[in-house]
């Protein structure tokens, strides 16, 4: 399926990353979203709530994130496709209700703009420090999926995909901007809406008195129904039964749970979205995603005009982590090395998957600005030693 | 020895609303939820609503567990969440009922944020809050609703802030219909939800009902029966009481009625009346994307 | 004669007494006999005085009992018969 034509501003353009976000989240077909304002992710739902009217939406502006982030997904069991916007303190209140995203398998999308934390620490300024919360923020333990754009461009390609995702594996998708990325205007191209894959709400067929809720098939993600539908859906953050009844009891923990992690490491390969360059024969390779894939790039050029063999990583999709990809380029190079725009999360998994086959360096920064390329250059030319 | 009166032939009329195979409930014997819900049951029946496209949302709590006996949509959402919740539902599909049943820690204290601003955004739902004046499913602590006279498991010795006025706070607000119940009152509330039911804006209804187990039997109550019957006894009926004169004071009379039935537009049909004004606008304007490039290289002034 | 009657489903019934205490007629009172809870449901000791109003199922928290008018009520107009549904198989802890 495609997007409709009216979502869709096919055209090039000169916007911020935050702009082409609300164009990606439109075109992939959300007309309705939730949210709250907070620096620096506001001009997304500024822009939305200029268009979703256009195109018979709505956005509504509720009184907080706990708010927002669960406003959307009642706008998602009523039929729509819906996502909601925020930066780190609001991030941290939405947290709850990704856990209830996940175990009630809402399609659903939260944008976060990175800036600089804890607390509110640097509202204006560029951080990638929310990307463990990402993946394991909310309590409990559940798999969900976290795509990371690095250009306005990105941003509009990305969040397609990460509505897609979130589709097609009915999960919540964090789509990790950063304050750079959201600021940062450049060209983008958008496609006629004809060549913009749209993937449906994987809806049921089977009539009411043949459909269990939480049922599933070769893919392990069941088939949704709608309020109004006349199905009598009953749907809990509870540890629930096929039918979706409570049943708290550890054998049906035990058959819901490892589900909703397997729905996603069984499509391991499809979610291994990365951007390689130079990565073959190379001695170092830089592993970065979002804003500081831009400044590593700097520094594997340099390094490059220096005559090393260096390659560059790109990390698209977080998480799930490219695991595979990593244990098998672990043992052909002499380091891989990480800059990250927080203390040293990513690193952690990057080392983890590295089996101690090769020597991972964390160039750690706690945010506020981009790393000096020289400092990653300077990281790439110890670890060719 | 007595017998037994065994099931006849009949089924109860309450049961074309409910999911059957979940009862028994999970409430303790002489819980009042279960009352409540009758009156809503048939209110449902008697509303003429269409139960297929009728919602029923939840937080969580012994109270919170209503949406999952009532057989309609039924969807149990998080601690003091349900009416946000709801409110994505009504906007999303507003052919939809949407109702929020819950109980008053979840809908008055962690969840008081959303209940003030749907009360100020007129969102169409009935909003009915089963305050048993404790937070009874976590063992029976101190609530926002829970006079200052009674003891809880964190108020051992008595509550030091007085107890939330609930209609006073949605009137307030802006709510358009509120009014306060009792358990005991089961006609009277049948009534009332009906007439919420058929509805527009926000709704709310307030029923007192009895927690033998958490509240009752530490605070003096023999069994659920015993706070029944005090209701009986200190309930007066005034309707259209201005809601500031209706706070629940230990040991005197406990206000019921309808206090709140006033008209304004809901959200959505503000929203309709306004956007329709500016809609061509809107369109015109090419959608906020200045961009005259037509496709060809080049800047927009988006 | 009696105008109504009462149907018990006894399994259901925690023994509240609330319909025995807000039946307007006192039909009702609670038997010594247990369901298999241990609780003790109502039975009609003033058959007679029933006016099937149906009280008593209004405030029935538990959906065990509730009454009909017999002279209208002719059998083909009643729904039909349901088995008390047996308990969901959940395993009701309460969350906290
Ligand atoms: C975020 C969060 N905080 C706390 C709890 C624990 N909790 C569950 S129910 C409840 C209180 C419920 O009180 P009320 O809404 O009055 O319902 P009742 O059980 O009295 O019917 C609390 C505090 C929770 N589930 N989630
Ligand atoms: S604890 Fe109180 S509110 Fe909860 S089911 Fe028991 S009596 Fe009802
Ligand atoms: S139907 Fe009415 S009169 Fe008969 S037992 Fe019930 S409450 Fe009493
Ligand atoms: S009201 Fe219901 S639960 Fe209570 S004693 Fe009567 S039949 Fe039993
Ligand atoms: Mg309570």
């Amino acid at each position: 399926m495609h997007a409709e034509k009216e979502s869709v501003l096919t055209g090039i353009h000169f916007i911020n990353g935050d702009t082409a976000c609300c164009e990606g989240l439109l075109a992939a077909g959300a007309k309705f979203a939730a949210g709250y304002p907070i620096t620096p992710s506001t001009e997304v739902v500024e822009r939305f709530a200029q268009r979703a009217p256009t195109v018979g939406g709505l956005f509504i502006q509720m009184e907080d994130e706990l708010a927002a982030s669960i406003t959307l997904q009642g706008m998602v069991w009523a039929g729509q496709k819906s996502f909601t916007v925020t930066s780190g303190p609001g991030y941290s209140l939405m947290m709850e209700h990704i856990g209830y995203a996940a175990m009630t398998e809402t399609p659903c999308v939260f944008v976060d703009v990175q800036r600089g934390g804890p607390s509110t620490g640097l509202p204006t300024l560029p951080a990638q420090g929310d990307m463990m919360q990402a993946r394991f923020g909310s309590h409990g333990d559940y798999s969900t999926i976290s795509l990371v754009p690095n250009s306005p461009q990105e941003c509009f390609d990305l969040s397609v995909t990460a509505m897609n995702l979130a589709e097609k594996f009915r999960v919540p998708v964090m789509f990790m901007m950063d304050e750079c990325v959201g600021h940062m205007t450049e060209k983008v191209v958008i496609p006629p809406a004809e060549e913009i894959e749209v993937q449906p709400r994987r809806r049921t067929s089977k009539p009411p008195d043949e459909y269990l809720a939480y049922e599933v098939g070769e893919d392990l993600v069941p088939e949704m129904a709608h309020a109004g539908e006349g199905y009598g859906l009953y749907i809990t953050g509870l540890t629930h039964d096929k039918k979706g009844y409570p049943l708290m009891n550890p054998k049906q923990q035990r058959e819901l749970i490892p589900r909703l992690f397997e729905k996603i490491s069984r499509a391991a390969d499809e979610l291994t979205i990365v951007e390689a360059d130079g990565v073959e024969g190379a001695d170092v390779v830089v592993v970065s995603y979002g804003i500081t894939s831009r400044v590593a790039m700097r520094a594997v050029h340099l390094a490059r005009e220096k005559g090393l063999k260096v390659g560059s990583l790109r990390l698209i999709c977080v998480w799930p982590f490219p695991e595979k990809l990593i244990r098998q380029l672990a043992p052909k190079v002499k380091a891989l090395i990480m800059p990250e725009l927080n203390m040293g999360q990513v690193v952690i998994e990057l080392e983890r998957c590295s089996g101690g086959k090769t020597n991972v360096v964390s160039l750690p920064h706690p945010g506020g600005t981009v790393h000096d390329p020289l400092v990653i250059l300077e990281a790439i030319e110890r670890g060719a030693q | 020895m007595s017998t037994l009166i065994e099931p006849t032939a009949l089924t109860n009329p309450v049961e074309r609303v409910l999911r059957n195979d979940r009862i028994p409930t999970i409430w303790c014997p002489g819980c009042g939820i279960g009352t409540t819900v009758n009156s809503f049951a048939y209110a449902l029946m008697a509303s003429g609503a269409d139960l297929k496209k009728t919602a029923i949302v939840s937080g969580i709590g012994c109270s919170g567990r209503v949406s999952g006996y009532v057989q309609l949509d039924s969807f149990h959402t998080t601690h003091g969440r349900a009416i946000p919740f709801a409110t994505g539902l009504k906007l999303a599909n507003p052919e939809l009922t949407v109702v929020v049943y819950s109980g008053d820690g979840d809908l008055t204290s962690i969840g008081g944020n959303h209940l003030i601003h749907a009360a100020r955004r007129n969102m169409d739902l009935l909003v009915v809050c089963v305050n048993n004046m404790i937070y009874a499913m976590t063992g029976g602590q101190a609530a926002a609703t829970t006079p200052g006279a009674a003891t809880s498991t964190t108020t051992p010795y008595g509550s030091f802030e007085p107890e939330l006025n609930i209609p006073q706070l949605v009137d307030a607000a802006g709510a358009c219909y509120v009014a306060r119940w009792t358990a005991f009152h089961v006609k009277q509330l049948e009534k009332s939800m009906t007439e919420a039911l058929k509805k527009k804006g926000f709704r709310f209804i307030e029923v007192l009902s009895p927690c033998p187990t958490l509240y009752g039997r530490r605070n003096g109550y023999a069994d659920g029966l015993a706070q029944m019957k005090e209701y009986k006894e200190l309930a007066k009926v005034k309707n259209g009481a201005p809601t500031y004169e209706v706070a629940i004071t230990t040991g005197k009379p406990i206000i019921v009625g309808k206090f709140v039935d006033r008209d304004r537009p809901d959200y959505l049909t503000l929203m309709r009346s306004q956007l329709g004004a500016h809609y061509h606008e809107i369109a015109e304007a090419g959608v906020g994307c200045g961009d005259d490039s037509e496709g060809k290289e080049g800047c927009c002034s988006c | 004669m009696a105008r109504g009657s009462v149907a018990v489903t006894t399994e259901r019934c925690k023994g509240c007494g609330f319909c025995v205490e807000f039946c307007p007629t006192h039909v009702l009172a609670l038997s010594s006999a247990f369901n298999r809870k241990g609780y003790h449901p109502p039975h009609m000791i003033e058959p007679d005085k029933c006016s099937g109003c149906n009280l008593c199922g209004m405030y029935c928290p538990d959906f065990a009992i509730f009454g009909f008018k017999t002279a209208e009520t002719k059998p083909a107009a009643i729904p039909a018969a349901t088995e008390a549904p047996a308990p969901s198989e959940a395993m009701e802890a309460k969350e906290v």
